[in-house]
């Protein structure tokens, strides 16, 4: 702590902790906002609910063990909130056009970063938290009954949510806001290759190798694995936590590039609707 | 003046300059924004840094608030490296821009609390209450910041912008789109907040009448270099001017190779 003549502290928490303040006020000051984070995971666990349960006694798949959709549905929601509750509350600043007064203050970008990757987690936790409960409720099933291996998935999924959160924020720092659709369609065109619903086997040989290369498809594989076998993969969990980082790594250099490089167009006092 | 007040306070002490630029430039691919400009402002003393459209003024600000990287050059403020400190003396200073309002989904009071978190102030709500009480904006603190008049969102942007006591104030067009009881009214709490803290303000303006009541100082831009120095006074006595709109005029039209960069 550093204290300056304006009887100022310098503190990188009390900075991060503003930040959040910020992404919490925004979010408390639009209900609908705050209902639309219930609203999708809700919606998407029902629709997967009521398809189980006709699965359950149509296809031995499901038969085998009743939550493996719904457990799909919700680990996937972690994923895609994860990214969007961080590029969400980015794209806040953005339509604000914040950042020229943000970054004449002491905020780092780290600390930005820091809020960012927090708020993220409250969109995940306010979003499929209920889900979660709803579906003990309407279906008798529970994800947290899949114990300590949900919160290792959980990580995974959370931390690959960061990573492609930060490249896409920093894709927009980078081009603009005419990028900023980037921030709900990106992490759909991994959907098809994280083997949510299905195992890998089901690609094609050649997808795969790029199957293979996602945190989420361990994920996705091991949480089968411990449904229909009762085994915890911990081999799956430790390639998905190297993936993670490196992709971790990729996200924060391609995120600080695009920063500096915003410094150098003069992008920060411009940049927004 | 009481620009001049400000400036004896620190004539004493011999602190480093406020400002010291040297050789700035600032090259974009398809054209030079600022073309090696060397000033400095002494602490204490309000300056005006004046140019038609597309001279640089805007550029020096952001490179001076750390928020543009320059091609080349040194930037001091407050004694310290802004390219390598900026950090450092941040928290010292402050901006204030009526083309860059606060979020409007927050109220006033929310915006307020947020910044002064980020300078890391004690007792915020009693500074926010205090600086409320001094730009008469106590009676809409709760209201969202894009529910403001002109006059309101300027007096709110000054109230950010003075919440750490800056040192140094950067202000771009500080009246713009005000009338002219707003404007006057904003020009006699910037002369009064300066005499009273011994502040330094670097102003960009387009508006005469304003440099010539509050500035000591004026640094007269022209693509991106600049063309002329001094206080209003002087400048329109060199110029054999009546007012300084009309040695702007004379300067800005003036085709350039009459024109010599100072520093």
């Amino acid at each position: 702590m550093s204290r300056t003549d304006n009887g100022a502290t310098g503190g990188s928490a009390g900075r991060v902790w503003a930040m959040l303040l910020r992404y919490l006020y925004l979010l408390r000051s639009s209900w609908p906002r705050t209902l639309e984070l219930l609203y999708w995971p809700t919606l998407q666990m029902l629709i997967w609910g009521f398809m189980s349960q006709f699965l359950y006694v149509n296809s031995n798949y499901v038969f085998r063990a009743f939550g493996v959709l719904l457990a799909a549905v919700m680990l996937w929601d972690v994923l895609f909130r994860g990214q969007l509750g961080l590029s969400i509350s980015f794209l806040e600043e953005m339509w604000a056009r914040n950042l020229g007064h943000l970054f004449v203050t002491p905020l780092r970008p780290v600390e930005w970063v820091a809020a960012l990757l927090s708020m993220s987690l409250i969109r995940v936790l306010v979003g499929v938290v209920p889900a979660a409960l709803l579906a003990i409720v309407l279906y008798h099933y529970s994800i947290f009954a899949l114990g300590l291996p949900l919160v290792a998935f959980f990580a995974v999924l959370l931390a690959m949510g960061w990573a492609l959160g930060l490249a896409i924020c920093g894709m927009i720092l980078r081009h603009g806001m005419g990028a900023e659709s980037l921030a709900w369609l990106a992490v759909f065109t991994l959907s098809p290759v994280s083997a949510v619903y299905y195992p890998v086997s089901i690609l094609p040989h050649w997808l795969q190798h790029v199957a293979w290369a996602l945190p989420s498809t361990y994920v996705f594989e091991g949480m089968r694995t411990l449904l229909f076998q009762k085994i915890f993969r911990a081999d799956y969990l430790a390639t998905a936590a190297v993936l993670d980082l490196a992709m971790l790594a990729l996200g924060a250099g391609v995120f600080a590039l695009s920063f500096r490089g915003a410094r150098q167009r003069g992008a920060l006092l411009q940049m927004g609707e | 003046m009481l620009a001049d007040r400000g400036m004896m306070r620190h004539i004493g002490a011999m602190p480093a300059p406020a400002i010291e630029v040297k050789t700035l430039v600032k090259r974009y691919p398809s054209a030079i924004a600022v073309d090696g400009i060397s000033f400095t402002v002494e602490r204490g003393v309000v300056t005006a840094l004046l140019g038609g459209n597309g001279a640089g003024k805007t550029t020096t600000l952001s490179i001076l608030l750390g928020l543009l990287l320059p091609t080349s050059g040194t930037v001091h403020v407050l004694g310290e490296d802004i390219l390598r400190h900026r950090y450092r003396v941040l928290p010292r200073m402050n901006f204030s821009s009526p083309f860059v309002d606060l979020p409007h989904r927050l109220t006033v009071r929310q915006n307020l609390l947020i910044y002064a978190r980020l300078y890391g102030l004690r007792r915020r709500r009693e500074r926010i209450e205090a600086l409320a009480a001094d730009l008469q904006v106590g009676a809409f603190l709760d209201r969202p910041a894009g529910k403001l008049s002109a006059g309101q969102k300027t007096r709110v942007a000054l109230a950010k912008a003075l919440l750490n006591e800056p040192e140094l104030l950067l202000l771009d067009e500080p009246t713009a789109s005000l009338d002219p009881d707003t404007g006057d009214w904003v020009r006699g709490y910037l002369e009064a907040w300066q005499a009273r803290t011994g502040a330094t303000i670097l102003m960009a303006s387009h508006n005469m009448a304003e440099v010539e009541r509050m500035c000591a100082d004026v640094l007269m831009m022209k693509t991106g270099r600049i063309v002329d120095r001094g206080s209003p006074r002087a400048l329109i006595a060199r110029y054999g001017r009546a007012n300084l709109e009309e040695v702007f005029l004379h300067i800005v039209r003036k085709p350039e190779p009459a024109l010599e960069a100072v520093s």
